[in-house]
């Protein structure tokens, strides 16, 4: 390339000036483009700025929480945020130490709530990876295996998909709750596996139908007609090339694993508050909320944080689905 | 079409089978049985607590009886055979009550609106009406206006509404409004007259509403371009008749498809409404029945909403075939 732009630079003709413009511009690749197409959409990148925020708090939690989450301070009890200086509690006002206030026993509500960022940033993407490799393996094998199981599996599917998904993960977590399982990790490990046990459907159907539409196309005979074998076509074919609809899926699905955490802990089925100091995952927003309810008159302050954070998460991943989905998909708009 | 209802309602028994099978299974793996009470209350004694066993069944094995000449002679059995009876079985907790009473029953010869189920239809039709009352018309006037500042604000509150859960949105609310400016009463007693259940229904629907707009602006946007639309303005029709008669009437076909399954999230997906709100529907007694560890409620309310959403998606399938004939039904 370099040597023929050389010679033709002498002579600078029409051809050489089309080459300098298009032809020499290193090709970009499909995801160059979609990511180009992502950093100009401005909703998307808030989003993403949000995402990356709520998971540095939820990493570096024990260094930005100003208290220990379980300390409780017995002269601090029931303070409001420090804007509120005369509110429902007469007895104390807001102070600048505890930033979002207090609860009942005088834990600061701010570092619990930080504390909380952790449990729903590891509910958004445990449970995700689990679904991604079951919907995956589910979604291929019955997309590109025989049709007698493509139908066997996808009945399957049908009868997972007629159950209401809330509604499944309230059951497994009162039934199993206080058993080994449900001990595991203050509940967590049971919560992983109960979020993740139905909702892999929806993502084995869109992988099928992917698979099923891409396996007719021309460069996939081309790639058996070289002879390549099942596992190659599935894995370097007909997999990235499904990998756009999968992305938004998951953006889309992330936020919906922490709205049901936040449901299971408001009804006080989700993990269990840990008073211990040395727990990875001491609280959630499931939980504080539960707790901001049962003392919705006397201190409402401590629904507000948790309430807060699960919008504002959620309305970050959602900018941020539909960003992926106007990048990897430019047609659909 | 006969012959598609027919097989679709026929697919729906091994759909329920399945939901009732897991249900049964899991509500049997849940320690702790239907006579336990409270620790610290006076505890069922042992005999009695096997009187109580043998007159509900709950001797028997559990799912096939090897024992007795009959093998489905069996406690799983016997709950399916209730079931096509419609007989739910008793509540485990309130005792003298089935559950089939405590869902469809309403108090003192009250018609049956006024029961638990009847008030979470109830509430969830108001939502429905909310939502497209406020939904479609948005959505319209945000296509109509494309790009000016009705529109984007109406695509803020749709993407707000479509993510924020509903119950997240009536926590604030009743933290602004009930606790903060003292509006209204956080806790509702008396739902006989139609005012307090405006609120609630209007939360629980907001994000159908929310949903609603977009479809209906995305829909209403890709209607525009068409052809027809172009015809219609041509030969000289009046603005007003474009958008009502050609427009409104072709963009509303994935509207109306999604209102099956739209009531049946309402219907289910109420009970944190239910409960925030003190409302005295099913949702609310599922939630109860959670924290009594009530296992026949909880297996009769779960089932009760598997087949409302089991109804309401072949309600939407039937539906596309006749709004939308391009749609075969097969």
């Amino acid at each position: 390339m370099a040597v023929t732009t050389q010679t033709q630079a002498k002579v600078p003709s029409g051809m050489a000036l089309l080459e300098d413009q298009f032809i020499k511009r290193p090709p970009r690749s499909l995801w160059s483009d979609a990511w180009r197409r992502l950093r100009n959409n401005t909703a998307a990148m808030a989003g993403l700025v949000v995402i990356i925020i709520f998971l540095l708090l939820a990493i570096f939690a024990p260094l930005l929480s100003p208290h220990n989450p379980v300390e409780f301070f017995p002269n601090n009890t029931y303070r409001p945020p420090f804007w509120v200086q005369n509110g429902v509690n007469p007895a104390a006002g807001g102070i600048a130490s505890f930033p979002l206030g207090t609860d009942s026993l005088g834990a600061d509500v701010f570092s619990r709530t930080i504390y909380g960022a952790r449990v729903s940033m590891v509910v958004g993407f445990i449970p995700m990876l689990i679904i991604l490799i079951v919907g995956l393996v589910i979604g291929v094998a019955a997309g590109y295996g025989s049709s007698r199981l493509d139908n066997l599996l996808m009945r399957f599917t049908d009868i997972v998909y007629a159950f209401p998904d809330l509604l499944f993960f309230i059951i497994v977590m009162v039934a199993l709750r206080d058993s080994w399982i449900g001990q595991l990790l203050n509940g967590l490990v049971l919560l992983f596996v109960a979020l993740a046990i139905v909702t892999w459907v929806g993502l084995a159907r869109l992988v099928r139908g992917q698979v099923l539409s891409l396996k007719e196309k021309e460069f996939v005979e081309a790639a058996r007609m070289v002879g390549a074998g099942n596992m190659r076509i599935m894995f370097r074919h007909l997999l990235p090339n499904s990998l756009g609809p999968i992305i938004v899926f998951t953006a889309f699905r992330i936020p919906n694993l922490i709205i049901s955490e936040a449901i299971l802990g408001y009804l006080g089925l989700g993990l269990r508050p840990s008073i211990n100091a040395h727990d990875i995952f001491i609280t959630s927003w499931g939980a504080l909320l539960l707790e901001g309810q049962t003392a919705i008159n006397a201190q409402p302050w401590i629904l507000l944080a948790p309430a807060i954070c699960v919008s504002l998460i959620v309305l970050a991943f959602n900018f941020l689905g539909d960003g992926l989905r106007d990048a990897l998909d430019p047609r659909s708009k | 079409m006969t012959k598609y209802i027919v097989r679709r309602l026929l697919w729906m028994i091994p759909v329920i089978l399945v939901v009732t099978l897991i249900t049964f299974t899991l509500m049997h793996m849940a320690p702790g049985g239907p006579w336990d009470r409270d620790p610290g209350a006076r505890q069922v004694d042992a005999r009695t607590q096997q009187l109580l066993n043998t007159r509900f069944g709950l001797d028997k094995p559990l799912f096939f009886n090897f024992s007795d000449g009959n093998p489905l002679d069996s406690q799983f059995f016997g709950y399916l055979w209730g079931l096509v009876h419609l007989d739910l079985g008793p509540s485990y907790r309130i005792r003298g009550a089935d559950v089939q009473d405590l869902l469809f029953k309403a108090p003192e010869d009250k018609p049956w609106w006024e029961s638990k189920f009847g008030y979470s239809l109830r509430l969830g039709l108001y939502a429905l009406v909310f939502s497209i009352i406020i939904g479609i018309p948005l959505g319209i006037v945000a296509a109509l206006k494309q790009n000016t500042v009705v529109d984007y604000l109406s695509l803020f509150v749709a993407t707000f509404g479509v993510s924020v859960p509903s119950f997240v949105i009536a926590l604030f609310f009743i933290i602004i409004f009930a606790v903060g400016l003292h509006m209204v009463d956080i806790v509702i007693r008396d739902w006989s007259s139609f005012k307090p259940w405006i609120i609630p229904a209007a939360i629980l629907g907001f994000p159908t509403m929310a949903f609603l707009t977009r479809l209906t602006r995305s829909s209403m946007l890709d209607i525009m371009t068409q052809d027809y639309i172009r015809t219609a303005r041509s030969k000289g029709l009046h603005e007003r008749r474009v958008v009502m008669l050609h427009m409104l009437k072709n963009s509303l076909i994935p509207v109306i498809t999604i209102l099956g399954p739209a009531l049946a999230g309402l219907v289910t997906g109420s009970f944190i409404i239910e409960q925030i709100f003190g409302f005295p529907g099913i949702g609310r007694e599922f939630v109860l029945s959670i924290q009594r560890r009530d296992y026949s409620m909880i297996m009769g309310t779960t089932l009760l909403y598997a087949v409302l959403v089991a109804f309401a998606n072949l309600a939407v399938d039937i539906l596309y075939g006749f709004v939308d004939p391009r749609i075969k039904v097969e």
